[in-house]
């Protein structure tokens, strides 16, 4: 039997051996073809920045049973946020029928450009910011370690005369805004960061400058 | 001799793309696909997101939803929540429960919600979790789930120890994040770092995407 198979066609033979001694070549496009496809599917679907965090410590909650004087706030600078605009005043807040001795507190309005809230602070927090640079120089020379420039700096921080930061919203203010606050606050450096609630004296006199 | 055949060369080429389909496929780490999307605000800070992490999406409606990253604590986190507020669930949806990402709906909802597929989920409409203060499911949620990571935290601590490293205790502590979308009004956000306030965890952290530091 195997016999007939093979005698299909005697005068066939040199042809059939010609077959046989085909390119070892494959054809490989089906291949190329899912390796494209698998890439296309990797490429589009990875995602490689992790996404970063900034963190924030908030204030304990003070305890409702213990009566707390407010602190009197020396070297401070509260900024009232609202939809997309940006209020400050400096140090102590004076409403107007408790006039300071520079009469009632009177808000003043910057932005999130270089030359609004980062010059702001940047002047304001001028302390910390002049002690960082020379530590900065030490650590560069190495006359200081890693660890002790973490810890003087923090010393820095909490030196009375850096500047403290206030933030308080109004119910228009969005996250944005608040994050975008925080990240200036990061960027020059300020150590006591207090988001508060704010008065009702103070939301008035941040409607008024709206309209 | 000059008929040359038609077909080219491809090995170069199928190299090429199988290097690279094996680069992508280890390098990528895959989008958990989450029910809302969030666009967050950016900033300067460059610290990457830690790995046991509870973490509390606000999306631009106010929506909240809450999130666990391990699966451990996510199992021990449904047992007490379910426990509290006597919501019985299969030992199945437990288990989808454990690989799910965030979820904003109330507890009662919750086992109709994991029955659901991933792709309803996105289009569902939920008011989030509540946490007001009459039915403050939010506080629930986030202090069972703390105690959850805590512990599952602690087991792959002393499990880092027995291989013989120093791991610091810290880096296995929850951190508690905020993904918050840069359109969502600030006082939603503010609803919910109270409740954490009030839990006594005021350590936060904010999920933002990187932007350049002025130099």
């Amino acid at each position: 039997m195997a016999e007939i198979a093979e005698g299909g066609g005697g005068g066939h033979d040199k042809g059939k051996k010609r077959a046989k001694k085909s390119s070892t070549r494959v054809d490989m496009t089906p291949m190329v073809d899912l390796a494209f496809l698998l890439l296309t599917f990797f490429v589009l679907t990875s995602t490689f920045s992790k996404p970063k965090v900034m963190s924030l410590v908030y204030p304990a909650k003070p305890d409702p049973a213990q009566e707390i004087e407010p602190q009197k706030i020396n070297n401070a600078i509260t900024f009232l946020l609202t939809e997309d605009k940006i209020f400050y005043y400096s140090g102590q807040y004076y409403p107007v029928n408790a006039p300071g001795p520079k009469g009632p507190t009177v808000l003043e309005e910057t932005d999130f450009s270089a030359k609004g809230v980062r010059k702001l602070l940047a002047d304001r927090n001028a302390f910390v910011l002049k002690g960082k640079e020379g530590l900065d120089k030490k650590l560069k020379a190495k006359q200081i370690q890693d660890s002790t420039y973490l810890r003087m700096l923090v010393d820095f921080k909490k030196d009375p005369e850096s500047l403290k930061v206030l933030i308080k919203t109004d119910d228009k203010a969005t996250c944005k805004n608040f994050i975008d606050l925080i990240d200036e606050l990061k960027i020059a450096e300020i150590g006591v960061i207090a988001p508060v609630d704010i008065l009702a004296s103070e939301l008035d006199l941040v409607n008024q400058k709206i309209k | 001799m000059p008929k040359s055949s038609p077909s080219i060369d491809m090995t170069p080429m199928v190299d090429l793309a199988f290097l690279l389909v094996t680069f992508f496929m280890l390098a990528a780490s895959f989008r958990s696909s989450e029910p809302v999307e969030v666009d967050v605000p950016s900033s300067i800070s460059d610290k990457i997101i830690p790995e046991n992490v509870l973490l509390v999406t606000i999306d631009k409606g106010g929506r909240v939803f809450f999130n666990l990253s391990d699966p451990e604590a996510r199992r021990e986190l449904l047992m007490n929540m379910a426990g509290k507020y006597k919501v019985a669930f299969s030992e199945e949806q437990i288990n989808k429960f454990t690989f799910m990402s965030s979820f904003g709906c109330t507890m009662q909802e919750l086992p109709g919600y994991i029955e659901m597929p991933a792709d309803d989920r996105k289009n569902l409409n939920t008011t989030g979790i509540p946490l007001d203060s009459t039915n403050n499911q939010l506080k629930d949620w986030i202090y069972y789930g703390n105690i959850a990571a805590l512990n599952s935290g602690k087991t792959a601590f002393e499990e880092a120890k027995l291989k013989g490293d120093t791991p610091d205790p810290n880096d296995f502590k929850p951190k508690f994040t905020l993904k918050v979308d840069n359109k969502a009004v600030y006082v939603h956000a503010q609803n919910v770092i109270n409740v954490f306030r009030d839990l006594n965890l005021n350590n936060l952290n904010f999920i933002t995407s990187m932007e350049m530091a002025p130099l």
